[in-house]
């Protein structure tokens, strides 16, 4: 009884969120990026495929994480029989963003009951972010933000599982000896230059590449956070000693 | 890995991915972001990324390539240089991954 009351009145709320201008708003303007996110997606579901997860956690995979360049990251560290701990590190490093992204979402989520904030987190991918900053650059409140958030954030979050779901079936028919799966390492290559901002991200992500081709042989893909560490030393050292030699 | 460690590594992914994305707003008060976090987290993504794709590209089972004669190289310069060219995620996997093919199934590499 009280089942199916709530059940009632979520899809009430649903419908009625459904109706309201700035959540079309938030679908009409996330569609165009949405053909972008499912290229990456089927890539992203090759990659997936290729590796040995097997469908079933592949898919898994895709709906829980919900995280393309992770997902694909993780990949080669999981055939390598990195331990667990080296996987979840890897991600979260590269997850770090999104600290920022949940800094920056503050001022116009923090009001709102604890589990509606942990629902929306859920969402907060990287062009979710971008949609939403664009359109409410100033960090307050307004009426109708959640709803274009949630607008936005179901589309892509839909184009995306689906690409991904997509690549995942399609990728387990192409024979693995093409080596398909260098189309995800191409997708990191793309997503790492595109950090590429100052002189210290490209020594940073110089000195991440040669630390983690010199350290290969290291048990347990330990390779991998020795180059962050170093990495992230380094960059940290350059951005300083630039600073103190030169006051541009 | 087995099925089981991977779903348990999947799970971990999940965790840590769900955290990083709701860490500032989980809190009622809200947290200052320390400097040295700020700094950390502009040079972690990028390290994260070079040092995952950088063994992919220029390893073969632990060793470092020793041959020209690998499609994986010529892919990654190809799409290295259309990035350069157009800013493009979609362009540089097609065109990488098009080049690793040709030379794989043209020339045999």
């Amino acid at each position: 009884m009280d089942l199916t009351y709530r059940i009632a009145r979520v899809r009430r709320r649903a419908v009625a969120t459904a109706r309201r201008p700035l959540f079309r708003e938030g679908m009409r303007e996330s569609l165009p990026m949405s053909i972008g996110i499912a290229a990456w997606g089927l890539v992203a579901g090759v990659a997936m495929a290729k590796s040995n997860l097997g469908i079933p956690l592949a898919i898994l995979m895709s709906l829980l994480v919900s995280a393309g360049s992770s997902q694909v990251a993780a990949l080669p560290l999981i055939a390598g029989g990195a331990p667990m701990w080296v996987v979840w590190a890897t991600v979260a490093c590269i997850n770090l963003r999104f600290l920022v992204f949940s800094y920056q979402y503050r001022p116009y989520f923090a009001h709102l009951p604890r589990r509606r904030r942990l629902a929306l987190s859920y969402f907060m991918g990287d062009t979710i972010f971008a949609l939403f900053l664009r359109r409410y650059p100033d960090p307050k409140r307004e009426p109708g933000q959640v709803d274009y958030f949630w607008g936005a954030a179901l589309v892509n979050w839909g184009a995306w599982q689906l690409a991904v779901i997509t690549g995942i079936v399609a990728g387990a028919a192409i024979p693995t000896e093409w080596g398909i799966g260098f189309a995800g390492t191409m997708a990191l290559l793309a997503l790492t230059c595109g950090q590429l901002r100052s002189r210290s991200t490209w020594i940073a992500a110089f000195v991440a590449a040669c630390a983690a081709v010199a350290a290969y042989s290291l048990p347990l893909r330990m390779n991998i956070v020795v180059a962050i560490a170093a990495a992230v030393a380094i960059g940290v050292l350059a951005q300083h000693t630039r600073r103190e030699a030169s006051p541009r | 890995m087995s099925p089981l460690e991977i779903f348990f590594t999947t799970l971990g992914m999940a965790a840590v991915t769900f955290l990083c994305r709701a860490f500032f707003l989980l809190p009622r008060e809200e947290l200052p972001m320390p400097r040295w976090l700020r700094e950390g987290l502009r040079y972690a993504p990028i390290a994260a990324l070079a040092a995952v794709v950088a063994p992919e590209v220029v390893m073969t089972q632990g060793h470092l390539v020793t041959t020209w004669h690998d499609g994986r190289i010529f892919g990654a310069i190809a799409g290295l240089a259309f990035y350069t060219w157009k800013q493009d995620l979609l362009g540089t996997i097609v065109c990488g991954t098009g080049v690793m093919l040709a030379l794989r199934f043209g020339l045999g590499w």
